[in-house]
């Protein structure tokens, strides 16, 4: 395997990791606050077909990604609304949210399109076009660096760069910041923040706005960036494989970036090698494709340490004396 | 009075909840640099009071003056506003949250939190140095005990330049040694002119700091009253609504054969930390073995292998035949069915399911009884009307068994699984803090139960944090420290002071 295979893996593992960052990131706002959300994959999922639709029809990239997180935001809305102000269940109306999405989709798609559930393919400026990033052209002949400048940190689209830039931002936002203590507080003890003159629904409802806003960005990425429209459940469990990064990241932004990349890499593995052969047997495509999806079981299955999750998680805040 | 306005004070406070009248048309009046108890059996209105005042909840009716003038308090955070500061309960912190997390959660200075954190810091020793009040800023709540978790809660308020400060139930988590301490930082308190508002139905406690003392009974104020012009007698009666016996009346006991005998139990936990060491003990029939203790010194592990909670190594006889301690009959059936009852330490956690209805929870444990059976189906008919007849004899309020667990109050909570318990006229009758969060009333008719059921020639093993039941109740008394048993005394050869020490670990004088 030579140098410029490994960079080409790892960029196709940056561009793959990027939905379940943002999503992971998204999960983690919500659930830090205490609200926990299945839904990433249903919000991600409409963002995807609103924004794949909007930049359809503009023919801005732009306008698509605000459509996208304008969708997201009606689900999560929906989520707040059932789980906070009416303190219903949470997973419940988190599968709602998936299944809403998951139908509504393609059938408004068929409705407008008329090819087959899908939209139309984008290009031009309804895609994120890649940005070389100043002097990536010049700088690749130095060796080692210039290579891993032009390929692997330049030449991503705008929505990347953002989407790293949110794990900074993140941790910033929880640790330092009064706004990032008290998101923290509602989601270990609802009661602490309550009694201490804080409201916990306005707490929640901004946390879950927040996440909505990020799984816009998510699914306008998949359907305007990483492919060139929106397909029938093209988020193919990209919500869940975020959670289940979350859990692996222990609630954290720096871990869930390196969670998410690592699922990235699993991804981009399966993507490049379609079977690897061992000499005496040969790994199987759908091996290869079914790993990240494994990985997320063995997570989950709580195979890898102790991950406390937020205390309050899940649970309805009620005054209580 | 002289002509200072009073801190507090409320005017024909009412609130409902549904048909239930919590708080009657209460006035009140608390003056400025004092400590002002407020007494009642649970269930009586104080919490509901007190959140009244705190926001938490929203009068019905009524007037709040907070230093002579009229004061809205909506909310939690007006409260605040007003200089009233709360201590509940439970306590209200994030658990992996610093101490310095904690006190400045809502009253943060700006967005960002490196400043506040620092301005808290220097505030949080100037509080330390003024009331002595010392906790380590940066120590991670869940790490720290109950005591020092009560002072962030004070220093929370005194942070938020709060000036009246209300507490309720305070010395209910607390042992002997922090509750003095935590007298001592309230003394100091009202020495620097806080005013401030005791919740508590335990009577020493009001006799020893209070300077006025309010009775509350079924939602009314029933009293107002200087402390030191009234007696705990006298303030029971107004509490209960009759005279009430303080001292357990009990006959000599007439020890009988020995019914449990212990030899050498060991328990290990799965963090491999070792709960029992080598505890060896024994009681006779018409015996009641007190253990004493600090919370979290094995007596809680040691009620667990007897009532087949918990697995463990030794030898325990019971009427000289001997109890499985790790294989198929180490389980809790087994050990009802050889007539072990076992009282547990946390009702609302192992002796009740709260959402069950009373006659369902009266059922568990004794569900397999052919009186309560019908062939493979439960006679609930006859559960129903045992359970009624129970709560009769028991004086459970309300006797009503179609009311779900939670909706009693902690004294007749506990009504309930002592009667399911005792009603079965065990051979060894386990009880863990049979009167913890429980009323008087219902803590003199517990104890007459215990006794009268060692009358009847059971062994009775008693569990409890609270010195004066262990010394008033027991026949004997061991006390446990670090998973060992220091030793053994009797009642009226000892008293609270060589107790303390056992408890703390120190052996005064040979065991």
């Amino acid at each position: 395997m030579d140098y410029m295979t490994i960079l080409q893996i790892l960029d196709s593992t940056v561009r793959l990791a990027v939905p379940l960052l943002l999503a992971c990131l998204a999960g983690l706002y919500s659930e830090r606050a205490g609200i926990f959300d299945i839904g990433l994959e249903g919000k991600m999922l409409a963002a995807a077909f609103f924004s794949g639709a909007v930049a359809a029809v503009s023919g801005s990239a732009w306008l698509g990604l605000l459509a996208g997180m304008g969708a997201s935001l009606v689900l999560s809305a929906l989520h707040g609304l059932a789980s906070i102000t009416f303190r219903g269940n949470q997973l419940i109306s988190g599968v709602a949210v998936n299944f809403l999405a998951a139908g509504m989709t393609v059938v408004v798609a068929q409705d407008w399109f008329k090819q087959g559930g899908r939209t139309p393919s984008l290009s031009g400026a309804a895609r994120f076009e890649p940005i070389t990033l100043p002097g990536a052209e010049a700088l690749r002949d130095v060796p080692i660096l210039g290579p891993l400048y032009a390929e692997l940190i330049s030449g991503h689209t705008s929505l990347v760069y953002i989407a790293f830039a949110c794990v900074p931002l993140t941790w910033w936002a929880l640790y330092r910041t009064r706004f990032g203590l008290r998101l923290r507080a509602v989601g270990e003890n609802p009661a602490a923040v309550d009694t201490a003159g804080v409201s916990v629904v306005g707490l929640r409802y901004a946390a879950v706005a927040i996440c909505g806003v990020l799984c816009g960005i998510a699914g306008a990425y998949l359907a305007t960036a990483l492919q060139a429209g929106f397909v029938k459940d093209m988020t193919a469990g990209r919500g869940y494989i975020a959670l289940a990064a979350l859990i692996f990241a222990k609630w954290r932004p720096w871990y869930a970036l390196l969670a998410t990349l690592l699922f990235g890499l699993l991804q981009a593995i399966a993507l490049r090698y379609q079977n690897i052969d061992l000499g005496a047997i040969t790994i199987p495509v759908q091996v290869m494709d079914a790993l990240p999806y494994i990985l997320t079981v063995v997570i989950l299955a709580g195979f890898v340490g102790k991950a406390i999750p937020p205390r309050a998680g899940g649970e309805p805040y009620v005054k209580e004396r | 009075m002289s002509d200072v306005a009073p801190a507090i004070e409320l005017k024909g406070i009412s609130k409902a909840f549904g048909p239930v009248q919590a708080n009657k048309d209460i006035s009140i009046r608390v003056m400025p640099g004092t400590i002002h108890g407020i007494i009642g059996e649970n269930g009586a209105g104080k919490s509901t009071l007190m959140s009244i005042l705190y926001g938490f909840y929203k009068a019905d009716k009524g007037e709040v003056f907070i230093h002579g003038k009229r004061t809205a308090i909506p909310d939690s955070q007006a409260a605040i506003a007003a200089g009233i500061g709360m201590v509940f309960q439970h306590f209200k912190l994030v658990e992996n949250f610093t101490v310095l997390e904690n006190v400045i959660l809502g009253a943060e200075d700006g967005r960002l939190l490196r400043p506040s954190l620092a301005k808290a810091r220097k505030e949080l020793k100037r509080l330390a140095e003024d009331y002595g009040l010392n906790v380590d800023p940066d120590a991670v709540i869940e790490e720290i005990g109950v005591g020092m978790q009560q002072r962030v809660e004070i220093l929370k308020a005194l942070y938020r330049q709060a000036d009246i400060l209300i507490l309720d139930e305070p010395t209910g988590v607390l042992t002997p040694a922090e509750a003095n301490q935590l007298f001592r930082i309230l003394d100091r308190l009202r020495a620097e002119g806080k005013t401030i508002v005791l919740i508590t139905h335990k009577l020493r406690e009001i006799m020893e700091i209070t300077d006025t003392v309010s009775v509350m009974r079924r939602g009314q104020m029933t009293a107002t009253v200087k402390t030191a012009e009234t007696s705990p007698e006298q303030l029971a009666e107004l509490m209960v609504g009759r005279k009430v016996l303080l001292r357990v009346d009990k006959a000599p006991a007439k020890p009988g054969a020995v019914v449990l005998d212990v030899q050498g139990l060991n328990v290990t936990d799965e963090k491999g930390v070792q709960r029992l060491k080598d505890v060896s003990l024994s009681i006779r029939a018409g015996e009641i073995l007190g253990i004493a203790g600090v919370a979290g010194n094995g007596q809680s592990e040691l009620l667990e292998v007897l009532g087949g909670m918990t697995r463990a190594t030794g030898r325990i006889t019971l009427n000289g035949e001997e109890i499985d301690l790790t294989g198929r009959h180490s389980d809790g059936q087994s050990r009802r069915a050889r007539g072990i009852a076992h009282v547990p330490e946390d009702r609302q956690r192992e002796g009740l399911i709260m959402d069950f209805f009373a006659w369902e929870n009266v059922a568990f444990g004794y569900h397999r009884d052919p009186a309560y059976r019908r062939g493979v189906l439960m006679d609930n008919a006859a559960l129903q009307e045992d359970t009624a007849r129970k709560m009769e004899k028991f004086d459970v309020r309300p006797p009503n068994p179609w009311l779900t667990a939670k909706n009693f109050s902690g004294g007749n909570q506990q009504k309930i699984v002592v009667a399911r318990e005792i009603e079965r006229n065990p051979t060894l009758l386990l009880v863990g803090q049979p009167t913890r969060g429980v009323d008087i009333g219902a803590i003199e008719f517990i104890h007459n139960q215990i006794v009268a059921l060692r009358d009847q020639g059971a062994a009775v093993l008693l569990v409890s944090v609270e010195l004066d039941e262990i010394l008033s109740l027991s026949d004997r008394i061991a006390v446990m420290f670090d998973g060992k048993i220091m030793g053994e005394r009797l009642p009226g050869q000892t008293d609270a002071g060589e107790l303390g020490l056992l408890m703390a670990g120190m052996n005064g004088r040979a065991a």
